[in-house]
């Protein structure tokens, strides 16, 4: 039973198609980089594996959970999927630990100690346990967005989205970020990564699926991928991206 | 101009004073709880609640307050429900008042990025939670000022309900007038008091406001980050 | 007791009509004086600066009833007395000037800071900057909050009765009074008020979408 199984996905914004018959199956354990241009679709289809983005066709199932728009299942199934943002998306009213400890808590009735102890744990596998009653707005943003991985990984998912989460860093601060990542990976979870980091996608993903105008253009070992492109569309857009 | 018989009567003023207070800190406290209330109302419950509590909002802030005193000291007991002047005016302040902060809270709730939600949400939240733990107290801090300046205009509004014999500060100053017959030296120290009284109001809920969302600072931010990524 | 029929309603229709007046009345006058300290708030000169500001400060932090006290008994005391009209006009006049010296002061300020530089790079004078670049525009951004506080103006009408004159509250008041049907007269007012002010709301919103859709070019 795959981690992830997406079936025939179609989804247009009135008559605008972006998704136009996408398939993936994505085991447990497995990392898969999701690569292309910007309204390939690609975060799109990222956002429909949580129900963040609905779809008029197809077939979705992640972490045992069929997509559905029922709100109870839906927020059982997104009990067992993280999404990191491109904007991070921290509380900013809230201190990094209340951050974290939120959701577990009024989802899952986790009782105080035991959310403060899952807390520290996680932000310890990102490397920011100093940083548990500072707030949101005196971190930097690779900071920022360790929290935000933090935050997903307290609800202890089966599959965790990345959604270009290096995007809106400056460059010095993408390392510490892709570092977590890269620890998560070998740890043996479940990861989809939008990202337009292609030496992260060769060397850290073992799948990576180039979308193309709404469609899965290419997809393969990640090495092979990059080293071999079957198309002109992917061959250009790896000459475009390496730097 | 003589301001002895009107210092005379301090011990009216005084009440009158302590009177203004107690309703409007009361119309505050109450005003807002209604109106976080009925803002989580219009947000989370269907369409109807939300053309509801419209039409609630906008009927009281497109009458006057005297008008809507008069409503309830005169009408009320029509059906019944018999009050004194005092419940009278504090009932319409609250009613007012929450009308008013349901307006600017609501606006505050709006414009909180949608990214929080989706990010509450995707943290299995239900809309209620995401409201209640999420957008509020961020929305809250957002709107501090503009409700700040309707708490202020509500407390000088409570002047207006001398007009049913409440002897709030007003209504002392009138009965103060009637017995000294020095209408002047008593209106430009009512109005003095009252000039102090609101500019005391608006520091201290400038302060309040520093202390209750320390982190103001990073809200201001919010929508721009997330536009800008 | 009189019963509430069709000649207690005519007089407070009438009634409304003065309101209608003193509103108008009042928001033109008041005008001309907040336009007046509208300029003096942004004068070069500290003096006259900070005269017009605490003119408006006082007047935003005390109550519309003790503007009309002030207003009316301060005039009485220097021997003048105007008849109900006129004193009710005055007095919300005095109060409608500061309020209105703020919005334009604010309106004026918003106007961004390039188009001064813009204009004075045409070789433009102050004076010509303000006619022909700054005031234009202010004027735009000045319309929505100018109509919602029209609104004000006319809910606080209702409290001139103080100064005696009879406006629309007024005569519900003495309607009530006489008939002792609350609910049916203050609803008659009530309606009257919300038809006279709710339209003028809807204008200020519909001026403000308006006004945010062409910034945003």
């Amino acid at each position: 039973m795959p981690a992830v199984l997406i079936e025939d996905i179609h989804k247009s914004y009135g008559r605008l198609e972006v998704l136009k018959g996408v398939s993936l199956s994505v085991d447990a354990g497995q990392v898969v980089a999701i690569i292309g241009r910007s309204g390939s679709g690609k975060s799109t289809l990222l956002r429909c594996i949580n129900g963040l983005e609905t779809f008029q066709s197809g077939k979705i199932v992640v972490a045992g959970h069929d997509m559905t728009q029922d709100p109870r299942k839906l927020r059982e199934l997104r009990k067992d999927v993280g999404i990191v943002f491109q904007s991070y998306n921290l509380f900013p009213h809230l201190t990094v630990g209340q951050n974290i400890m939120l959701s577990p808590r009024i989802t899952k009735n986790v009782p105080q100690a035991q959310a403060m102890a899952l807390a520290k744990e996680v932000l310890a596998q990102v490397g920011l346990s100093d940083k548990f009653d500072s707030y949101p707005d005196n971190l930097s943003g690779g900071q920022q967005q360790r929290v935000a991985i933090a935050r997903s990984l307290a609800m202890q998912p089966k599959v965790m989205l990345f959604d270009e989460v290096t995007s809106a860093l400056d460059p010095e601060l993408t390392g510490e970020v892709l570092l977590v990542m890269e620890k998560l990976a070998k740890g043996g979870m479940t990861m989809l990564l939008v990202t337009h980091e292609m030496n992260f996608a060769r060397t850290v993903a073992d799948t990576t699926v180039f979308m193309h105008q709404g469609l899965i253009w290419e997809s393969g070992p990640s090495k092979e991928l990059f080293a071999n492109p079957q198309t002109p569309e992917l061959a250009n857009f790896v000459k475009a991206g390496a730097h | 101009m003589q301001f002895d018989p009107v210092l005379a009567e301090s011990d009216l003023i005084l009440k009158g004073i302590w009177l203004t207070i107690v309703l409007s800190a009361s119309a505050i406290v109450l005003g807002c709880t209604l109106a976080v209330l009925l803002v989580a109302l219009r947000t989370l419950a269907g369409r109807w609640a939300g053309i509801v509590v419209d039409a609630y909002v906008e009927l009281m802030r497109n009458t006057p307050f005297l008008i809507q005193l008069f409503m309830i000291f005169f009408g009320l007991p029509l059906l019944g429900i018999r009050m004194s002047g005092v419940e009278a005016a504090l009932l319409t302040m609250t009613l007012n008042l929450g009308a008013y902060s349901t307006e600017i809270i609501r606006a505050g709730v709006e414009s909180i990025h949608k990214s929080q939600f989706e990010a509450g949400v995707s943290l299995a939240m239900t809309r209620r939670q995401v409201f209640q733990y999420v957008v509020l107290q961020p929305a809250f801090a957002r709107v501090w000022p503009a409700l700040s300046s309707q708490f202020v205009l509500m407390m000088l509004a409570s002047s207006i309900c001398s007009f049913i014999s409440v002897q709030e500060l007003s209504g002392a100053a009138a009965i103060v007038e009637q017995r000294t017959f020095r209408s002047f030296e008593t209106y430009i120290i009512v109005t003095v008091v009252y000039l102090v009284m609101a500019l005391s109001l608006k520091v201290f809920l400038l302060w309040l406001g520093r202390k209750l969302f320390p982190q103001v600072s990073g809200l201001s931010r919010l929508d721009a980050k997330a536009e800008a990524a | 007791m009189q019963t509430f029929g069709w000649p207690e309603a005519m007089f407070i229709f009438r009634a409304a009509g003065w309101t209608l007046l003193l509103t108008a009345i009042s928001f033109a006058i008041g005008s001309l004086i907040g336009g007046a300290f509208a300029i003096m708030r942004l004068s070069r000169i500290k003096l006259v600066r900070n005269f017009a500001a605490g003119y408006i400060l006082v007047i935003q932090s005390i109550p519309v009833l003790m503007v009309l006290f002030m207003s009316y008994y301060g005039l009485s005391i220097i021997g003048i007395e105007l008849p109900p009209f006129f004193a009710a006009s005055a007095s919300l006049a005095v109060y409608v000037s500061a309020y209105l010296a703020e919005i334009w002061r604010g309106s004026i300020e918003s106007v961004p800071y390039q188009q001064w530089e813009a204009s004075a790079s045409l070789a433009h004078s102050p004076a010509q900057t303000y006619r022909y670049v700054i005031l234009p525009q202010a004027i735009r951004i000045s319309l929505p909050p100018t109509v919602g506080f029209l609104v004000q103006l006319v809910k606080n009408t209702s409290i001139v009765s103080v100064v005696g004159f009879v406006e629309l509250s007024r005569a519900g008041q003495l309607v009530n009074n006489a008939t002792f049907q609350a609910f049916q007269v203050f609803s008659l007012v009530a309606v009257i008020y919300f038809a006279i002010c709710f339209p003028l709301s809807r204008l200020s919103r519909h001026l403000e979408k308006v006004m945010n859709a062409s910034r945003s070019h």
